[in-house]
């Protein structure tokens, strides 16, 4: 079992206060942190949601440096600059206000015209805060508002105009639009955080009064735990493939025993209607990109009728990966991960026998193994709370994801069937583009560079600002690669930046998603790199490896597109390669730059 | 609960909020004699204090509160 199940839902919000110290310690002593530099500007006191949010991300592997704003100096610090902000560098800026720093309500004699222009002048005010942020070229985190405590127009002050629950709810909505518009903002949903937790549980008079905390001491580590969810998902760090048991979880019963017929699911009783509203969540979880797997101790073929129950909501074909027999679950997973071909540490599993839960987490300790205890009705809360799979946008690429695997089973299939892996690549029929980024394509690379691992040579992670700004950098060759075959588009999957200093053009990131592994796009990327350095008159190339913990299958990349070596530290490798006379690569897919 | 209960418990929680197992404290320890004790830190020991013994102080009462002695004596009038 995790130590620090005191950090997952259900979360203990006084065990955790009372014993942060002694916590710290502890996750100190945890491996391979990754340090990120994050400005608190407060609107209120945030020294405890400094010290909280500082043990969420250690438990997440991100070693947090903190800036915080003077007291109630969000606004100061965020418009007039400041020195020492600037020279902090932020990777995350997270604006903690809430209802306590609303300028001015209306008043009762206030015109619909006035609470208009006073509901603009408002968000204006927070407007100009996130444009004057935009230098900072991070991602903003800023919450929205919570409802006050007290309402003088009781149940009317949500209708009227002039309450203060619908000023408030003019500005939540104001503040989604701003976050759909503007790229690196997001919205930490302390409206919908207080209402989960109980406004009375949330806000606390009296310390308020005292110590200016706008918030309870207990609701401190929700409204951390909250924010370190965004903070992971920005930086990639999301789980992205479900594994489930069958028996007691999918459905009430062992279908081995009780046969289709005597399984619970559908709506016929209480039971089957809770295993059939955990069908569905994991059903929409699919339908936005998280890949399924089963993992069940079972005939193969009992397993998979389970799914043929016509209540059922899952089919056999939503499950990518469908492991059924009697082998160890942790073996099981393993192969699931190889199947699917991600990293251990992206699964999450999900069985209603502690045993079972156990041996996995004991033997891989990096799969996310939630206490789920045995009632289906909880289930769906630890998936939920935890926040393993928050997104931060949905692309169209993550919505066709799981369509890219089951093309990806086909090509499989096929691949079998030639005389030569060779032969096979050309049947594919492959066209790819690979050309400088565009605008429409930067959520998609940002998220990109903050995901990939494997195909990844130096594993740099970028902020969508960062990303806007090399796009429109000359000194910077950026590339994107889309690749389409005669199954389907692959959608973009391939990045690589190059700066270009000093007459040498140096691949700062070079990354390509592990659906398109072994296809030969990597030569259509280097043909295009070498094109437009030779565009601008640059004929040497330097490449760069960092070692990291996954990145070992492209440790020889350079080697194999004929760099040569030119200096090593540790396991960390630099190369360079001299163009004056190359030629293309690339032998088995179109390019199609028009 | 008598005064040497509560003056444990209060203990412990004054061990768990500076992160020192061997901290003892009196009657007339106040807050010039521990480091970390500042007034963020208050808050965080009359939070967990009220947590621990489901009681809370009154905004006037916590500004009378001079060494720990008194704020044992008040805990204790509260539990009654």
């Amino acid at each position: 079992m995790n130590k620090f199940q005191l950090l997952k839902y259900q979360i203990n919000p006084n065990m955790i206060l009372r014993k942060k110290k002694s916590i710290k310690k502890e996750l100190l002593k945890k491996q391979n942190f990754t340090e990120k530099n994050i400005a608190i500007l407060g609107g209120s006191t945030t020294a405890e949601i400094r010290n909280i949010l500082e043990l969420f991300l250690l438990d997440s592997n991100i070693k947090p440096n903190f800036y915080e704003s003077e007291y109630n100096k969000y606004y100061e610090d965020a418009l007039f600059g400041h020195k020492e902000l600037e020279k902090f560098n932020p990777d995350i800026i997270y604006i903690h206000t809430s209802n306590v720093n609303i300028m001015k309500y209306p008043n009762l004699k206030e015109t619909e015209e006035d609470v208009y222009n006073m509901i603009k002048t408002e968000i204006e005010r927070y407007k100009s805060i996130w444009q004057s942020l935009s230098k900072y070229d991070c991602s903003i985190i800023q919450n929205n508002f919570d409802y006050p405590i007290n309402r003088s127009l009781g149940n009317l002050d949500c209708y009227d105009i002039h309450g203060k629950t619908y000023f408030i709810n003019q500005l939540n909505q104001e503040f989604s639009k701003s976050a759909n518009k503007i790229k690196s903002l997001y919205l930490n949903d302390i409206n919908y955080l207080s209402s989960y937790i109980g406004l009375q549980n949330w806000f606390d008079k009296s310390l308020w009064y005292q110590a200016k905390y706008a918030l309870s001491m207990e609701a401190i580590p929700e409204l951390a735990f909250n924010i370190s969810k965004i903070i992971n998902s920005i930086f990639g760090k999301t789980k992205k493939c479900l594994i489930l048991d069958l028996d007691n979880t999918c459905w009430g019963g062992i279908i081995g025993d009780d046969g289709l017929n005597g399984i619970h699911i559908g709506t016929e009783t209480a039971i089957a209607e809770s295993y059939t509203s955990f069908q569905k969540y994991a059903k929409e979880l699919k339908q936005r990109g998280i890949t399924l797997a089963a993992c069940s101790k079972n005939d193969f073929k009992n397993a998979k009728e389970g799914f043929e129950h016509p209540e059922s909501v899952l089919r056999f074909d939503d499950f990518t990966s469908f492991k059924a027999n009697w082998d160890p679950k942790h073996e099981n997973i393993m192969d699931i991960a190889k199947e699917i071909n991600i990293g251990i540490d992206s699964l999450v599993f999900i069985d209603d026998n502690p045993v079972e839960r156990d041996i996995v987490s004991s033997q891989v300790p990096s799969v996310a193994v939630p206490n789920v205890g045995n009632d289906v009705i909880h289930f769906i809360d630890h998936i939920d709370r935890n926040g393993y799979f928050e997104p931060i946008s949905l692309l169209a690429d993550d919505i066709n994801r799981n369509k890219y695997y089951e093309d990806n089973k086909k090509r499989t299939k096929e691949e079998s069937t030639f005389k030569s892996y060779e032969e096979f690549l050309i049947s594919l029929e492959m066209i790819a583009n690979t050309k400088s980024f565009s605008s429409i394509y930067l959520d998609r690379i940002t998220q990109l560079t903050n995901k990939t691992n494997q195909f990844n040579l130096t594993t740099k992670r970028y902020t969508a600002g960062e990303i806007e700004n090399i796009s429109s950098n000359d000194e910077y060759i950026k590339i994107y690669g889309k690749l389409i075959d005669k199954y389907g588009d692959n959608g973009l999957i391939a990045i690589t930046i190059g700066n270009v200093k000093n007459n040498q053009c140096h691949i700062d990131l070079w990354l390509m998603s592990c659906r398109v592994l072994k296809r030969g796009m990597e030569f259509a990327m280097l043909d295009e790199i070498v094109k437009q350095c030779v565009a601008k008159k640059i004929f040497e190339i330097i490449g760069y490896y960092k070692k990291s913990l996954k990145n070992s299958m492209v440790s020889d990349l350079y080697e194999k597109f004929g760099f040569i070596q030119i200096d090593d530290t540790n396991d960390d490798t630099i190369w360079k390669l001299d163009i004056s006379d190359y030629e293309n690569k690339n032998k088995f897919i179109g390019i199609k730059n028009d | 609960m008598t005064k040497e209960e509560v003056f444990n418990e209060v203990q412990n929680i004054f061990r768990d909020i500076f992160d020192e197992d061997g901290l003892i404290i009196n009657s007339s320890t106040n807050s010039d004699e521990i480091e970390d004790w500042d007034s963020l830190n208050h808050i965080n020991l009359v939070s967990a204090i009220e947590k621990e013994f489901k009681i809370r102080f009154a905004l006037g009462e916590l500004m009378e509160l001079k060494d720990v002695g008194s704020m044992v004596d008040l805990m204790v009038e509260k539990l009654k």
